[in-house]
């Protein structure tokens, strides 16, 4: 039999409730791997002992009815989880241990899945190489000194690297496409108020949405299934019918309408990402749908909205770290100075470089001129789509405007590094699904990423395209364990 | 528009961060190249636009006010970077 790190999470599932493996054998080889790939840097906390514990208290009583029967699986560390650390990869959080669940990880732990450990990633989320984790730079396992993307760098290199069958993530502008791209594995950021925000470290809550990555797009309809529901605790939470996405999965897109937005051809693309546009346009084509060029004319200001919204938004949510009740703490001469000196010493630089925009645009005598205006931007970017979706079915665009960099490479001009969101960040703001699929390679051997954005509420088409494209593309990850010695 | 350093003073107590003259004109570069970057929004004419605040959309649902967790101090007070018993401890307020 081949290695068990080597399997898929639905053939996983399968094979343990065939009883041809048990979960404690799933587990330990996924901690196993674990163990050696520290040159990685994808963890911040492990729960090894504890998640090896939960996998034989399964197979001793197992319970074949459940999503993910005994399987273990690491998660992003900017969900909230009872009794195990969570920092967001802050300093500011770095002794944090919450009391309580987020919906999103206790949706996995009521479907049998166990927690193995908490990845790493840009601090609060803010980060497109996950460079500005207070843990660490991630290595991304595609080659060495590579990023592995942003914010969830930690979840993208663990997945891919293959020390979780899949995982989680969250994606405020592109954090979990970006980086699953980035990677050569999946993606998907459902509708905004599919999965429960509850219990997950808020960066801008009008934006912000939790998804599933994973090796291919079956493991991603099952990971939605179990992750999307309605909540109570989450006042955005949207009531509406799910469906049984892995059930429902279809690759058959013949006539389903695909729109080509002309504004996403951006000056200096490399040809390679032109090509695999090319590429996903001819398959679909080949397969029965129809392609139609559409036009999404505020494509441009998305990235200026998003960087007053986000700052905005992350300014209030963070105010919240005042060395009081949890947290880190800096020794003050009074309450004012401990703040300051808390909020200083606690947060790194990109952070307090967001916090800062945030309170510029909201202060006194800025608010209309540049959060009011972005809110109406942000109205026209939605209308750009609702005009689209007059049309077509779904959008098929690259996910990013390049491959993975170097670390280090883009770390002193934060305007470059947020150009890397230009193709992530508008279906954020109009509140949308998209789902990221490896469709190629660059001549640098560099995994790439096609993006398959939907209507709202409408995973399943998407999921069913990227079913489509991925049955076409056949693309195969070359990764070498090179971290291991 | 340009921010100087003495605006970037003035946020920086706004965000209740301290920062140091080195730091500062640090930032006041950076905030002044994403901000030269966001003017952009000014080509657009959004006069007759109604501002997107949620993408939800939807009014707040009401619930009952209902206690769900119960005798959970300790584990929070465990968080605490400093406690006095049952109490929350930060540098003297009242003189």
């Amino acid at each position: 039999m081949s290695n068990i790190t080597d399997l898929k999470l639905v053939e996983l599932v399968d094979k343990i409730k065939k009883k041809e493996l048990s979960s404690t054998e799933v587990t330990i080889a996924f901690i196993e791997r674990s163990k050696k790939s520290k040159k990685l840097n994808a963890y911040i906390s492990e729960n090894y002992e504890n998640a090896i514990k939960k996998a034989k208290i399964f197979d001793q009583k197992p319970d074949f009815k459940k999503k993910l029967s005994g399987i273990p699986i690491a998660v992003k560390d900017l969900f909230c989880t009872k009794n195990i650390r969570t920092t967001a990869g802050s300093k500011i959080l770095e002794n944090f241990i919450p009391t309580y669940e987020s919906t999103v990880t206790q949706n996995i732990l009521d479907e049998g899945g166990i927690i193995i450990g908490k990845l790493n990633c840009d601090e609060f989320a803010m980060g497109s190489s996950n460079e500005t984790s207070y843990f660490g730079n991630v290595q991304n396992p595609v080659s060495e000194n590579l990023v592995p993307g942003g914010s969830s760098g930690g979840s993208s290199s663990a997945l891919a690297a293959k020390l979780t069958p899949a995982t989680i993530g969250t994606d405020t502008g592109g954090s979990i496409r970006q980086p699953a791209s980035f990677t050569g594995t999946v993606g998907l950021k459902p509708t905004y108020g599919s999965c429960s925000r509850y219990g997950i470290v808020a960066f801008a809550s009008s934006l912000d949405q939790a998804g599933p990555m994973t090796h291919d797009v079956k493991d991603c309809s099952l990971m939605l299934e179990i992750m999307s529901n309605y909540d109570t605790k989450d006042s955005t939470s949207v009531e509406f019918k799910r469906e049984n996405y892995l059930n429902n999965l279809n690759e058959n897109i013949k006539g389903k309408k695909i729109g080509i937005p002309k504004e996403y051809r951006v000056d200096g693309m490399p040809k390679e990402i032109d090509e695999l546009w090319e590429k996903g346009i001819k398959i679909i084509k080949e397969n029965g749908g129809e392609i139609i060029e559409i036009s999404l004319p505020n494509t441009n200001y998305a990235l200026p909205t998003y960087y007053i919204v986000a700052p905005a938004e992350a300014s209030s949510n963070l105010a919240r770290y005042d060395g009081v009740k949890y947290g880190f703490r800096s020794k003050g001469e009074n309450l004012i100075d401990m703040y300051e000196k808390t909020r200083s010493e606690g947060f790194g630089d990109e952070v307090k470089r967001r916090i800062m925009i945030g309170t510029y645009v909201l202060s006194s005598g800025y608010y209309d001129a540049y959060y009011l205006k972005a809110q109406k931007v942000r109205r026209l970017i939605k209308n750009d789509f609702d005009e689209a979706y007059k049309k077509v079915d779904a959008i098929l665009t690259p996910s990013t405007p390049s491959s993975a960099f170097k670390i280090g490479e883009k770390l002193n001009d934060p305007v470059s590094m947020y150009l890397n969101d230009i193709f992530t960040v508008p279906i954020n703001l109009a509140g949308l699904p998209a789902i990221s699929i490896p469709a190629g390679h660059d001549k640098k051997g560099y995994p790439l990423g096609l993006q398959v954005i939907g209507k709202a509420f409408d995973e399943q088409s998407i999921l069913n395209i990227a079913f489509a494209l991925e049955k076409n593309i056949s693309f195969k990850n070359n990764i070498t364990d090179w971290w291991i010695k | 528009m340009t921010i100087d350093l003495k605006t970037v003073k003035h946020i920086s107590k706004l965000s209740r961060i301290s920062i140091d003259d080195n730091k500062a004109k640090k930032l006041g570069k950076d905030l002044n190249s994403i901000f030269s970057f966001i003017e952009k929004l000014n080509e657009l004419d959004t006069k007759n636009t109604e501002p997107l605040t949620s993408i939800a959309e939807t009014t707040l649902k009401l619930r009952k006010d209902e206690i769900k967790s119960e005798n959970i101090r300790e584990d929070i007070l465990k968080n605490s970077p400093d406690k006095n018993k049952d109490f929350f401890v930060v540098p003297k307020v009242v003189e």
